[in-house]
């Protein structure tokens, strides 16, 4: 058997309320006003669908050893880098090694459970663990209703040979070119057609046989289903298709449209770890996706899963952990979507020397330092010559990852010169409880909110974007620890 | 063996000093020329008599370029050695130490030192934002001037127990006291007068410095062309100044990656004055030392070192500042002609420039803003980078044989 042996998730901090955005654009489109209630997720400036990805992956890792995974896999449309393996960029900063097969999986809104069933059927013949993750931040244009409709997010999936929290019991899949949108090469926005001819020809014909045939494969009636996830943002619709699959409507899962909205192809898989974080052992969740055809998958919560649960931040934890913002300038600012006077601060040259990045990438990427073989003195960066004025010895520092540690403020600032995507830019000297210090920027801080003493942990975030290549550099940052584990 | 160090070897026989400011009908060269006409004047010599030059300048990508070759050029020097030196906000002292060293060591009988910055031609206020090392600058806080030495007041208050309005309005005093003492100096670039209310009230640049607790940003060059005593005198010159101390500490990544500093100090600016004082044969400083001229890029950074230089004890800066210890009347002067605060900081020549002031000082030849008490030994302080990551310099200038 194969199952989900652990699972992560992460949604941005920052809510954006729907309302803003109707405020602003609802003198053009007067029908986005039916959506002015409750908010949606979005990134901020230094986040995209590889930082949430390695959010997730960090949930779902917790304190398991990291050294064994035979491949990751990351399922978005919306990766940074067309080419570069986005995949290969994770397995760096989560320190997955290099003996890995790694792979990105995209191009439909069905990449999330594609390419899970790809992964399932991976770890059945050669074995796991596999880390699976899906991650997605999609562009809209302004005064789209999908502007509304979307949300930022990601899952991650821990895959093994053996029951885990959840085994899996079958899928089913359908490859049909219905085109309800597309993204042609180059284009920013999708372009897309009718929602009544979504919702008829596409939803209600192509899921229903989808499903009937994942429950066959399993060996399970209609009924036998607890919890049904589906995403679709398009009203009644989820009922509508487990009425015609024979499911309980109660199965029916909250889409969390207007909580942080629809995550596209990491939506099946943000839905659920929703549903593994609330189910019961014996429980089945069957998961379909919609997008070029359909795939569902069933899996069963086995007794391992209430111990995970408790222990995982989750898409309920990462749901709570919330900011509301409400000036829809700022999204507009932090997406490029408008065209914005920065100033000539701005304006330096921000090559990224490829040679020194592949040289330091574990510095860089996976925040590596050293640690003295000597003295045990932990430091950042590592060096030829160890930093204890009271050791000084040569060559003597091995690999000290500090990823995982956990950091106190020891000295900060708001800076309001230097130039920064969302001003003030908060930095300060973060000391680490298990020694070593870095002077690092934050993340996740509020004006006037920061203090010395307060704890911190390190994310991984953008650290900026040079726009004259179009290349994103990644670096870690401190946030509050509080606001990153509240479950 | 001790070293014996730099005391009473090398004279000082000559100085100059442009007006510091928004010079914007100005080249680079125009500064020097400026600088350097006073200071050949000042010395009796002519420019074919320089044995060599030290020139200074650190964000020459603004201005001049690389190289000797803007100084030799400007001045039209006859194929003498010239060096360009750069380390921080101590690039200035560092020439000076070049040719103070060159006179020592005999290699050379007289010796220039010139520092010349051009920091207002990028267009925006503040100092240029610049590159920092390529593997720097992929892994470095997004960090200015302002937010690095802002830190010093969060981890000062974290030590000493100074509550943010006490210690805002010590810094305040700081400002207001050199904005006075600009008010007196004709080459300041800021010779206006502030009040404490202004200060406290100014927009925040970096918390909790506000515009007032960070020191200008201008153009300007100052120079100093140095000798034996012995060849001083035989050129007439009586009442010869002379270096007492030449001391420089650079940081090794301790501060930065070690937990052994806690960010309330400068680590490198200690173990500086500790040197200087030791080679100018100084033991009790806050009696020995009649002037200083710190550098005051932000007001935090001037209250911090007056501990650091082992003139206020150890948390008791705040104090003495708001006693009026450093004011111009005080016991102590500290930035007498207005400091980095009204001079900006043209980098490359500020350290000249604050040994300029000293200089003139022990001559009685400040003008307006002349000590009344005759000073007897000055001490100029940089430094640059950031409290974590820097390098101090401190010079220690005074009356030959005291």
């Amino acid at each position: 058997m194969v199952g989900i042996a652990s699972f992560g998730g992460y949604i941005p901090r920052l809510r954006l309320a729907r309302k803003s955005m109707v405020d602003a654009n609802g003198w053009f489109n007067g029908s986005l006003r039916a959506y002015a209630k409750a908010e949606r997720a979005i990134c901020s400036w230094d986040e995209d669908s590889l930082t949430m990805a390695v959010e997730a992956a960090r949930d779902a890792l917790c304190d398991r050893p990291r050294g064994d995974f035979r491949a990751l896999y990351l399922a978005t449309t919306s990766a940074p880098f067309e080419d570069r393996q986005n995949a290969g960029i994770l397995a760096q900063a989560l320190r997955l090694g290099e003996a890995l097969n790694t792979m990105d999986v995209g191009a439909s809104q069905r990449a999330g459970t594609t390419g899970l069933i790809a992964a399932l059927d991976a770890v059945a013949s050669r074995g796991g663990p596999v880390l699976y993750l899906a991650s997605e931040k999609r562009r809209a244009a302004a005064a789209s209703p999908a502007e509304l409709l979307y949300g930022d997010g990601a899952a991650a999936l821990i895959l093994e040979r053996g029951d885990g929290v959840a085994k899996f019991l079958g899928s089913r899949s359908a490859s049909v070119d219905f085109v309800d949108h597309y993204k042609g090469k180059g284009r920013e926005f999708d372009y897309g057609w009718e929602e009544r001819w979504i919702r008829d020809e596409g939803y209600l014909k192509l899921v229903p046989p989808v499903i009937a045939g994942a429950l066959a494969e399993s060996g399970l009636k209609p009924a036998d289903i607890a919890h049904f996830c589906l995403p679709c943002t398009l009203p009644r619709v989820a009922q509508a298709i487990a009425k015609q699959a024979g499911l309980a409507e109660s199965s029916v899962r909250p889409n969390l449209d207007g909580l942080c909205g629809d995550t596209g192809t990491a939506h099946p898989l943000v839905m659920l770890v929703h549903a593994l974080q609330e189910a019961k052992p014996g429980e089945r969740i069957l998961v379909a996706s919609f997008g070029n055809g359909s795939d569902a998958l069933v899996f069963e919560a086995t007794a391992d899963l209430p111990a995970v649960q408790r222990a995982r931040r989750g898409v309920i934890g990462s749901l709570k952990r919330r900011k509301e913002e409400t000036n829809y300038a700022k999204y507009l600012a932090f997406n490029d979507l408008i065209k914005m006077e920065r100033g000539l601060r701005s304006e330096v040259d921000k090559q990224t020397p490829l040679t020194t990045l592949y040289r330091k990438r574990d510095m860089l990427l996976s925040l590596v330092g050293g640690k003295c073989e000597r003295c045990g003195t932990v430091q950042f960066p590592k060096s030829n010559i160890c930093v204890n004025p009271n050791c000084r010895a040569m060559h003597s520092q091995v690999d000290q990852p500090f990823s995982e540690f956990a950091g106190k403020v020891m000295s900060f600032t708001a800076d309001n010169l230097t130039y920064c995507p969302e001003p003030p830019a908060h930095y300060g000297m973060v000391q680490f409880a298990e020694g070593g210090r870095m002077m690092v920027d934050f993340t996740e801080v509020d004006a006037g909110q920061v203090e010395v003493g307060m704890p911190m942990r390190m994310v991984f975030r953008i650290k900026e974007v040079d726009p004259a290549r179009g290349f994103t550099k990644y670096f870690w940052k401190a946030a509050p620890t509080g606001d990153a584990r509240e479950v | 063996m001790m070293a014996k160090g730099i005391r009473d070897k090398v004279a000082i026989l000559g100085m100059g000093c442009s007006k510091f400011g928004e010079r914007w009908d100005r080249e680079a060269d125009d500064l020097i020329v400026e600088a350097y006409e006073e200071a050949i004047k000042d010395a009796g010599i002519e420019t074919s008599q320089i044995d060599a030059a030290w020139f200074s300048t650190a964000i020459e990508e603004q201005h001049v370029g690389k190289s000797g070759v803007p100084l030799a050029t400007a001045l039209r020097l006859p194929y003498i050695p010239v060096t360009r030196v750069e380390n921080y906000c101590a690039s200035g002292s560092e020439a000076f130490r070049g040719a103070t060293y060159a006179v020592a060591s005999g290699a050379c009988d007289i010796a220039l030192a010139l520092g010349v910055e051009k920091l207002k031609d990028t267009g925006y206020g503040g100092l240029p934002q610049r590159g920092r090392g390529a593997l720097n600058s992929m892994y470095w806080a997004n960090i200015s001037a302002p937010g690095s030495f802002a830190q010093l007041a969060a981890a000062y208050r974290a030590k000493h127990g100074v509550s943010r309005e006490t210690l805002k309005r010590a810094m305040a005093h700081i400002s207001v006291k050199s904005h006075d003492n600009g008010s007196r100096n004709p080459k300041a670039h800021l010779q206006n007068k502030i009040t404490e209310e202004t200060v406290l009230k100014a927009p925040l640049v970096a918390e909790p410095l506000g515009l007032y607790d960070c020191c200008g940003v201008s153009d300007g060059s100052a120079c100093a062309i140095v000798t034996t005593p012995e060849i001083a005198k035989s050129f007439g010159k009586q009442d010869l100044i002379t270096v007492k101390a030449l001391q420089l500490a650079v940081s090794n990544g301790q501060e930065a990656q070690h937990n052994s500093w806690d960010g309330s100090y400068f680590a490198t600016a200690r173990a500086a004055a500790k040197r200087a004082y030791q080679e100018a044969g100084i033991d009790k400083p806050r009696e020995q030392i009649s002037l200083i001229e710190a550098h005051d890029c932000f007001s935090i950074t001037e209250l911090v070192t007056l501990e650091d230089l082992y003139i206020s004890p150890e948390g008791g800066a705040v104090k003495d500042v708001l006693d009026g210890f450093y004011d111009a009347d005080g016991v102590v002067p500290c930035q007498i002609d207005g400091g980095l605060k009204c001079f900006g900081h043209p980098i490359g020549a500020s350290g000249l420039r604050m040994i300029y002031e000293i200089y003139l000082q022990m001559q009685g030849r400040a003008g307006e803003r002349q000590r009344r008490q005759e000073p007897v030994r000055g001490l100029v302080h940089n430094l640059g980078g950031m409290p974590h990551q820097n390098v101090c310099s401190i010079a220690i200038i005074g009356k030959h044989g005291s």
